[in-house]
């Protein structure tokens, strides 16, 4: 079943105007699948994230509808997300390292959040232990504030605390780009084996950085300045991306081996255009170097290929403005 | 020519002071005029620290660092100045650079402060326009702009821009791409790499190994505050000898290329405190393998496990000797500018 994300809209309240972080974004997670959410900062990829778990104050949803296996999630009221957020959806925050209670040992706050919940904390701990061993952690580390924890080991805990009633989705918001290379790499796969032991049944892995997403997501969905520009299955989105803004990012990654001298590597012009106000038409058009006359309508986000949908002019040839996907 | 001969710094830690902290130990290198020399190490590694106290920061404990034949921990008053001006740093986090009650070009007004007070307004002006155009902004763009009106690709250019207008030969780069955005990552990196034709020596502070090999000449590679290996970027990356320096390139997230093989030991900081000296006990078996039981998929273990084991135990044997020396495992020269602590390849 899985998620199904339809025309959601979520904007910021602020005193000039609303400001559209996700404006009309349309997609769906299978069961089983890991989607990468990239994008720069700005884009709306935290927000899209944020707003399946919890709408803060200042956000709004506008319109749009998102179902979990087969049932609305009510994201706007918050008291009914209640009943869904940490059995069914769950997020490991951006900044998971400041995420756990600084005045509680691990185990406390688990038992804490566990009883809020209406779960008995001494059923639910051979399997907490069994879980924080199989992150490679000592089951002493729930006696230990997290002061006495490294980085990699908090956002293992985190990781292991927000899958534990098995989640339908979890959403890892940025949770590799805080460590080292090689706690990334070790974090990254433990999505992976969260997904195969089905403590998660989809997960949308939220980052910039495309190459995290080459390594552990299945589908690629490259958002920019709050409308999707690209989906498809990750090794197309890294080998043969259709959308100029993914080109263009893929094509200013430097991959290991490569070298200034032999090969200089050029970024993207400009930045991204206000989300108060946006200007009509696409919004990458601006910094686009195939930029025609058509863009200054909007592309619809459409099916190209099978498995590959793309919002751009170049490659919605035959496609009416209305056709859908 | 900045050169960093023996450099170490501990830190005191506990609540008198007690514990020493070795952030860096025995550090020697140099950095060239008209070459980048990526310095690479993951957090604690102490990469950082140097910097700092190549630009005078914190004091180092014992070691010189000389810029142009004078010891810099010698320089006062008016002659530290003077090295500012040759010397400059730009930090990471592009927004707390800088005061965001004021604009952004700010900080040209202070550098014509301390060092030119005698250059006419308008001269300014167009040594100020040249020096942006130099980091490829456009003047109009950026001048008379707040902080948040200017993205931090921009920001970032600024603060060099600041450190074009002094006659600097030096700059320490500490991770000043971390935090910009990638469309303009690149554009940054360029910059940098174009500044050594400059004649300039860069310290590319980073812990990202694809971007150091992008843009150096000669990397060094450090690991808990020793220098492991370092040498002509071409060498170290097509010949990497030390376990370390393997293990970062396996697991650094590649495009083209999925992880191959295990991951070595847990390469998290640990504090190396010297009443622990040589006590055993300091890593527990499971933090060594932060992800020990979860490879049970078959194929993929069997095929790397033959070579994985031989890095893990070369790892191993490094972090006992660090944990149990308190100075630098030696450096030995394997071929012409490649050299190795030789800890680890005691093949």
């Amino acid at each position: 079943m899985g998620l199904t994300v339809d025309h959601l809209q979520v904007c910021y309240r602020t005193l000039r105007g609303d400001v559209k972080a996700v404006d009309d974004v349309t997609f769906g997670i299978e069961d089983g699948e890991i989607m990468g959410l990239a994008g720069e900062s700005g884009c709306g990829k935290s927000t899209l994230g944020n707003s399946l778990v919890r709408m803060d104050v200042r956000m709004r949803q506008l319109g749009g509808r998102v179902e979990l296996d087969g049932k609305e999630l009510p994201i706007s009221d918050a008291k009914a997300m209640r009943d869904f957020r940490f059995k069914e959806v769950s997020i490991v925050p951006q900044y998971a390292m400041s995420a756990l209670n600084p005045t509680r040992r691990v185990g406390r706050m688990v038992a804490e959040l566990l009883k809020s919940r209406g779960f008995d904390y001494k059923s639910a701990l051979p399997e907490l232990e069994r879980r924080v061993k199989l992150v490679g952690l000592d089951t002493d580390i729930l006696k230990r504030y997290p002061i006495e924890l490294s980085g990699g080991m908090k956002q293992r805990v985190v990781m292991v605390i927000s899958t534990l009633l098995n989640p339908s989705l979890l959403i890892a918001d940025e949770i590799t780009s805080a460590l080292d290379v090689s706690t990334q790499r070790a974090v990254g796969e433990m999505l992976l084996e969260f997904r195969d032991r089905n403590f998660v049944k989809s997960t949308m892995v939220i980052t910039h950085d495309l190459s995290i997403l080459a390594q552990v997501a299945d589908t690629i969905l490259v958002m920019y300045a709050g409308k999707l520009a690209e989906k498809a299955k990750a090794d197309v989105v890294i080998n043969n991306p259709l959308h100029p803004y993914t080109q263009l990012l893929i094509s200013s990654l430097p991959d290991v081996g490569m070298r200034h001298d032999e090969h200089t590597l050029v970024g993207i012009p400009g930045r991204p255009p206000p989300l108060l106000n946006p200007p009509a038409g696409c919004r990458f058009r601006d910094r686009c170097p195939f930029a025609f006359d058509r863009c200054g309508n909007e592309p619809p986000f459409v099916e190209v290929k099978p498995g590959h949908s793309v919002a751009c002019w170049l490659h919605a040839d035959g496609v009416s403005p209305s056709g859908g996907v | 020519m900045l050169v960093l001969d023996n450099v170490t710094k501990a830190f005191k830690t506990g609540t008198f002071g007690g514990g020493t902290l070795p952030a860096v130990r025995g550090a020697s290198f140099e950095i060239r005029p008209g070459e980048v020399t990526a310095l690479i190490g993951e957090s604690g590694s102490g990469k950082s620290t140097l910097g700092k106290m190549i630009l005078r920061l914190t004091p180092v404990t014992s070691g010189t660092i000389t810029f142009e034949g004078t010891d810099i921990a010698t320089l006062k008053g008016k002659q530290l100045r003077e090295y500012y001006r040759h010397v400059q740093g730009v930090f990471q986090d592009p927004f707390s650079s800088y005061n965001p009650v004021y604009r952004a070009d700010r900080v040209f007004a202070t550098i014509k402060h301390s060092y030119f007070p005698s250059v006419s307004g308008d001269e300014w002006h167009e040594r100020v326009d040249k020096s942006l155009q130099a980091v490829g902004l456009n003047p109009v763009d950026v001048r008379d702009k707040f902080t948040h009106q200017l993205s931090g690709g921009q920001l970032q250019r600024i603060l060099i821009a600041r450190a074009l207008l002094l006659d600097i030969k030096i700059l320490v780069a500490d991770e000043i791409i971390s935090m910009i955005d990638a469309s303009t990552r690149v554009d940054v990196l360029n910059l940098l790499a174009n500044l050594k034709t400059r004649g300039l020596g860069v310290l590319f502070v980073t812990h990202d190994l694809s971007l150091g090999n992008y843009i150096s000449e000669r990397t060094v590679i450090l690991r808990r505050g020793v220098v492991v290996e370092m040498g002509a970027t071409q060498k170290v990356f097509d010949n990497p000898q030390h376990e370390y320096t393997r293990m970062l390139l396996t697991a650094v997230p590649q495009l083209h290329k999925k992880w191959e093989g295990e991951l070595g030991p847990e390469l998290e900081t640990t504090r190396v405190i010297p009443e622990h000296n040589g006590r055993p006990g300091r890593y527990s078996k499971s933090s060594l393998h932060p992800l020990a039981g979860m490879h049970a998929r078959k194929g993929r273990r069997a095929q790397a496990a033959a070579t994985e084991r031989d890095l893990a135990a070369g790892l191993l044997r490094t972090d006992t000797y660090l944990r149990t020396h308190e100075e630098a495992p030696p450096l030995v020269e394997i071929e012409e500018d490649h050299f190795v602590a030789i800890s680890a390849g005691a093949k």
